[in-house]
């Protein structure tokens, strides 16, 4: 009887854990399909014409280094605004700020401004900076726009890298005379650098990949220059992929998949990075 | 200490402490210029239209019950797809396996979190929509299923990481203690650590709804754009549209300050409320349970 017991309990673990395995791989393989399919699809079209070419004939021709240049720019300018607005944000958090009522609201914020979906970030941007501000469709509206999307991601990570700076670490440099601001620049940050950089990276990753925040602030359509001043409307990779599958009727694959390999290589380009940055520096902590 | 480090310490630490409200300022304007450019649509649209059944801004009609149930059931069918895999996988990868494999496992859900959502959409269009096609034999791919699979596939990376933190931050000593008096795995997971860890497994599938709802590139494009009530089941299988979708279709090509304009911000305004609700449910939860709130952010 119990032996029988024993057996069927196995027996359903072993069922179990077989079906959570076929779970994960259901959940793994598109993501690693997608990936490889991408690659294998768009690497036909990569060329020094498709890389460093303006698009010609309707944009079924020719290049995409407009919209490749737009989203370096868009990240930059996206770093700009909220790197040191978020890392500031998150050493008040770690560093300053007291448990009460206040601080909770600053947190329900923070994790209200992750879950806003990303086009109504777009329609903040087009009443504030495009209208309101009068900055117009441009580089800088998209920048700002996309940077308030990206702060949340920002503050939480650094916040976390900071919070994991041992508390042993402030007592000794606030006890050898450190004001709280030197201990927080000299020691603190230092050591928590690595996972706010990881954090960055992965916030303006996210920026980067977006198209909804920047479709009616910054985005062209076509654009046959590069922009050359803030305010200026730009191409974007994400947004010119989108126009070239939905909007040019007869656009060639080629030009379509090689457009999203090099949207894919930028974006995961950074997501390994900030991985290999993270477990680095797990590898070498001392504490 | 000579004066001039008290001063500058004294800026910085105010220019730091400003910016820790930025968050809250950031949300207030969202919010005002939401309700400044979209409050403006109930008085020029009258009740009755704008909960009516017919969007066709064209002839003046702004119903916007066919977004709202478009929205409704593509986020279902996201769910339905989402929940058990997203739950499924965290509990693989947090309860069931090595370390070495997590090691790798948990690099790859996140970088499905990163893949942009036009990539997506855009292979939702020549590949998984074609295949729809033929394989249920409708007249189009382009139906909200199709949105659902995407956006189910959005809505996983949030699921599984945050509900793997949750798994993963109930004490070892209740897993060692189940084992103790002779329960196998299988049983710890689902009678101890699940049970241990569920607010935290609710929050991720709250935030993993509000993922899907608020999506926008990828349903705009394999959705087919009809915005048609989507009443009855088999409204998975024909065309939909969204909320998301129609603002981000329709706003390029409005004029300012049209009636037209209002009405897509007040969408935008109903959709910032939703998510409000969402993620104000979702932390007061998280709070209440005293777990660490960037967690769900990262």
């Amino acid at each position: 009887m119990k032996t029988n017991l024993r057996i069927n309990q196995n027996l359903s673990q072993k069922l179990g854990f077989s079906f959570l395995s076929l779970v994960m791989v259901v959940t793994v393989l598109p993501i690693l399909a997608v990936i490889v399919y991408i690659f294998l699809q768009g690497s036909p079209a990569i060329s020094w014409e498709f890389l460093g070419g303006f698009p010609r004939d309707g944009m079924r021709q020719g290049g995409i280094l407009p919209a490749i240049v737009g989203t370096f720019y868009l990240t930059l300018g996206t770093a700009i605004f909220s790197v040191p607005l978020g890392i500031a944000a998150a050493i008040y958090l770690a560093e300053y700020a007291p448990e009460n009522k206040v601080t909770r609201l600053i947190r329900i914020a923070i994790i209200n401004l992750a879950g806003i979906p990303s086009v109504v970030y777009g329609l903040f941007g087009l009443g504030l900076f495009v209208f309101f501000l009068n900055f117009g469709t441009s580089l800088l509206a998209a920048s700002l726009t996309l940077s308030i999307m990206t702060l949340p991601v920002i503050i939480s990570a650094a916040e976390e890298a900071l919070r994991a700076v041992p508390q042993a670490f402030r007592t000794v440099s606030i006890s050898l005379g450190g004001t709280r601001w030197q201990t927080i620049r000299r020691i603190v940050l230092p050591q928590a650098l690595p996972g706010i950089i990881t954090g960055v990276i992965l916030g303006l990753e996210r920026a980067a990949g977006e198209t909804a925040p920047i479709l009616f602030t910054g985005a062209a359509f076509f654009l046959p220059r590069l922009p050359n001043s803030p305010f200026d409307a730009t191409m974007a990779l994400p947004y010119h992929l989108f126009v070239i599958s939905t909007q040019v009727p007869e656009m060639p694959f080629q030009i379509q998949y090689g457009t999203a390999l090099v949207l894919l290589t930028f974006v995961l380009g950074m997501n390994i990075i900030a991985t290999v940055i993270r477990s680095r520096a797990r590898a070498r902590r001392q504490w | 200490m000579d004066r001039s480090v008290d001063w500058r310490e004294y800026v910085i630490t105010r220019a730091i402490k400003t910016s820790g409200y930025s968050a809250i300022l950031f949300v207030g304007l969202i919010f005002l210029f939401l309700l400044k450019e979209g409050l403006p649509a109930l008085a020029k649209v009258p009740i009755s239209n704008l909960l009516s059944t017919r969007w066709y801004p064209i002839e003046d009609f702004f119903g916007i019950l066919p977004l709202l149930t478009g929205s409704l059931i593509v986020t279902l069918g996201a769910g339905l797809i989402a929940i058990p895999l997203g739950l499924g996988s965290a509990i693989f990868i947090a309860e069931i396996a090595p370390r070495w494999l997590r090691e790798i496992l948990k690099p790859l859900v996140e970088l499905l979190g990163g893949l942009p959502s036009v990539v997506l959409g855009f292979l939702g269009i020549l590949v998984l929509s074609p295949n729809l096609r033929i394989l249920l034999d409708l007249p189009t791919g382009l139906t909200a299923l199709a949105g659902s699979l995407l956006l189910g596939a959005i809505a996983i990376p949030t699921i599984v990481s945050i509900a793997e933190d949750a798994l993963d931050s109930v004490p070892q000593s209740y897993r060692e203690g189940a084992l103790a008096v002779g329960a196998t795995r299988w049983q710890t997971i689902w009678r101890v650590t699940l049970p241990a860890a569920r607010s935290g497994v609710l929050t991720a599938v709250m935030l993993g709804i509000g993922r899907a709802l608020g999506e926008t590139m990828a349903v705009m494009m394999v959705t087919g754009n009809a915005p048609v009530m989507a009443t009855r089941w088999n409204s998975l299988f024909m065309p939909a549209r969204t909320m998301t979708a129609t603002i981000a279709a329709e706003m390029g090509e409005v004029a300012n300050a049209s009636t037209h304009y209002s009405v897509l911000f007040f969408i935008g305004l109903v959709l910032f409320l939703i998510s409000l609700a969402v993620n104000v449910t979702a932390s007061s939860v998280i709070f209440r349970q005293k777990k660490r709130a960037e967690r769900i952010l990262s």
